[in-house]
């Protein structure tokens, strides 16, 4: 279906006939406030992308704008060449998954509902519960490693067992791409790890085109196959992370003076910040003159 | 991912309860499948089976005591002329409203409570029962309307106040607690309006008001039981039919929007059917109070199941109502307690213990 329905959609744009998800030329806004302008962005199939920035430069919402939470105010997103909010909104969700920031889960509802929940977009009225949604639940547990909890409640758990089962959830609506809004933001180092070696996991094995917003710039350069730097609504620079991560853009995105060196278990980029004494030679005279006027 | 609330580490995994494996089960024919939370129906079931009872011990309530099995027979088309007329002209459509009522009031609640995602964003809290109050007033004090008028009034009132509260805290997105305390707002300023109506009325009206006001099921007949009923008729399957959806939508608008819900779309439908079968059921016995908070409660409470509980609310308003109805005449005589006084006396206590029970319990 990608190549068929792209043709015609995309004669404008030849990069988008290539890949399911991208963002042509989009202006991201809340009410007045502008977060990006004329913004494009394309999410190679198959990659494990991940966006990083620094705080406020408008990733988590190009990610909602990518998932169709926010509309853009000019350009468009489109999906397998259709715009996405022209497409009818079960058929988005079964192609395209979504783990957002902040997600409630009720009060007293079980690991296992709670994942179940995620087969909402396969069913329908006469087709509530399949033996295909039965299959797709307990597989979506086992992956993450919640099976043994599915009968607990979901508020008992700890917040890496919970961030996982919310994975379960999204998991469960098999959509062959998955977009996940910082999955490791409040987690401990080692469930950091734990959430993003599953991301990898359903990456590599499962080929799923995943995308994450991460603030940790190791973990993303460690991780993702595609890396897109964002500042200030616009991309500084996108492409593997063994290419573009220097000193120079981390310097650029972020304003931190830093050393890029291998990281000695993976090889890929390791950004280590230069450190206070060496970065306030430097700054200071900026600072004084700061000061002084 | 709710994890600020994160305390407890990753233990040693707690042995998985059971029963929860055997609480659902699907249905499953060819191509079609339902599934079934097998407390919920059994909730369900019990809860008729009260109501129905109920009824049946009520209609033969009164100056004129009939029994069950009299009842019974007159009710299928058996009883002597005189039975007759008691129980089908008298007593069975009361009986009737106040099983509508009660089903429209906790049905409505039940979605209320869902959509706000809190047990106070009931209509009785938001100040619809208030809104429905002062449409009443006005026909009775500035109109000296009749009946109808009144009710109609109510029903109007009613729907412009359910109109505001969407607009002033739904207008840009959706927050529970904004709803509360727009609807504790909305609230103060119609009553106000209500007292000021009141003092303005003169002996008569106010009598009739305070009468409307209290909120009861005394001489209710069969033209109040028809519309309430075809509204119900049309209500109950749009909004049973989105019942799915109203569970998504609990995990917040990002999930549910993610799962493929038009959230807003929904939202807005469910929020007028919940807003008409509030106004409905007020217009036809007055705000009766607490049913719209409590039954969804006490049903969430004998299900033990998430979700927005639906049938389980309105079988327990039903109950609650008829129930009450049928306490307020045994222990005052008839015509004495307006049932709204009974609802809040017996659907409270029943919730607090449940509340202190459950504490014991440790859970939900």
């Amino acid at each position: 279906m990608t190549a068929d329905t792209n043709t015609s959609a995309n004669e404008a744009n030849r990069r988008s006939t290539v890949n399911r998800l991208s963002a042509e030329n989009v202006t991201l806004a809340y009410d007045q406030r502008v977060i990006a302008r004329e913004l494009s962005v394309e999410i190679p199939d198959n990659s494990f992308t991940v966006i990083v920035g620094p705080n406020a430069c408008g990733k988590s919402t190009l990610l909602r704008a990518l998932s169709r939470m926010l509309k853009p105010s000019e350009g468009r997103v489109l999906l397998d060449g259709q715009v996405i909010q022209s497409m009818p909104a079960k058929k988005v969700a079964r192609t395209l998954g979504l783990l957002p920031q902040s997600s409630i889960a009720p009060d007293g509802i079980t690991v296992g509902d709670l994942v179940g929940r995620g087969r909402y977009p396969h069913q329908g009225i006469l087709r509530q519960w399949s033996q295909e949604d039965e299959r797709v639940v307990q597989e979506s547990m086992a992956q993450t490693g919640v099976a043994e909890l599915a009968d607990r409640y979901v508020d008992e758990l700890s917040g890496g067992q919970r961030q996982r089962v919310w994975i379960a959830m999204a998991l469960a609506q098999q959509t062959p791409l998955l977009l996940l809004d910082e999955p490791t933001t409040y987690l401990d180092i080692q469930h950091q790890i734990d959430v993003l070696d599953l991301c990898a996991e359903l990456h590599e094995e499962q080929g799923r085109t995943l995308v994450a917003v991460l603030h940790d710039l190791n973990h993303a350069a460690r991780y993702a196959t595609h890396l897109i730097a964002l500042k200030e609504g616009a991309v500084i620079a996108e492409g593997a992370p063994n290419d573009i991560v220097t000193a120079e853009l981390v310097e650029e995105v972020f304003g931190l003076r830093c050393q890029v060196i291998d990281d000695p278990e993976t090889g890929t980029p390791l950004v280590v910040p230069a450190a206070r004494k060496a970065r306030a030679r430097t700054d200071r005279p900026k600072v004084a003159a700061t000061e002084a006027s | 991912m709710n994890l600020s609330r994160t305390t407890a580490e990753d233990g040693p995994a707690v042995k998985a309860t059971p029963t929860q494996a055997l609480r659902t089960k699907a249905v499953r024919t060819g191509g079609l499948s339902l599934r079934l939370d097998l407390r919920a129906v059994t909730v369900v079931v019990l809860l008729l089976v009260c109501a129905l009872a109920a009824s049946v011990v009520l209609i033969g309530t009164g100056d004129f005591p009939i029994s069950a099995g009299d009842v019974l027979k007159t009710l299928f088309g058996g009883g002597d002329a005189g039975q007759e007329f008691i129980v089908n002209e008298l007593r069975l459509p009361r009986v009737l409203v106040g099983l509508l009522v009660g089903a429209s009031l906790g049905l409505g609640g039940a979605l209320f409570q869902s959509i706000s995602r809190n047990p106070l964003g009931s209509p009785d809290v938001l100040g619809l029962s208030q809104g429905s109050t002062a449409g009443a007033l006005v026909m009775i004090v500035l109109f000296s309307g009749s009946a109808t008028a009144v009710t109609l009034g109510a029903l109007v009132g009613g729907l412009v106040t359910g109109l505001a509260i969407y607009l002033l805290a739904w207008k840009q997105g959706v927050h529970g607690y904004r709803l509360v305390l727009v609807g504790i707002g909305v609230s103060a300023v119609v009553t106000a309006v209500n007292g000021y109506l009141l003092t303005k009325a003169d002996l008569v009206d106010a009598a009739r008001a305070v009468v409307w006001m209290t909120g009861s099921l005394n001489g209710r007949d069969w033209t109040q039981v028809w519309p309430l009923l075809g509204l119900c008729a049309v209500l109950l399957p749009l909004v049973l039919a989105n019942a799915r959806v109203l569970r998504m939508m609990e995990m917040g608008d990002d999930v549910s929007y993610a799962l493929g819900v038009r959230v807003e779309r929904v939202r807005l439908l469910l929020m007028v059917a919940a807003v008409l079968l509030t106004a409905a059921a007020t217009a036809a016995a007055g705000p009766v109070g607490f049913v719209a908070l409590t039954a969804p409660q006490l049903a969430r409470r004998l299900t033990r199941s998430p979700g927005p509980n639906l049938v389980p609310s309105l079988c327990m308003g039903a109950t609650l109502l008829v129930t009450a109805d049928w306490a307020s005449q045994r222990a005052f005589g008839a015509d004495q307690l307006p049932v709204g006084v009974v609802t809040g006396v017996l659907g409270g206590v029943y919730l607090l213990w449940l509340l202190v029970t459950e504490r014991k319990a440790g859970r939900i």
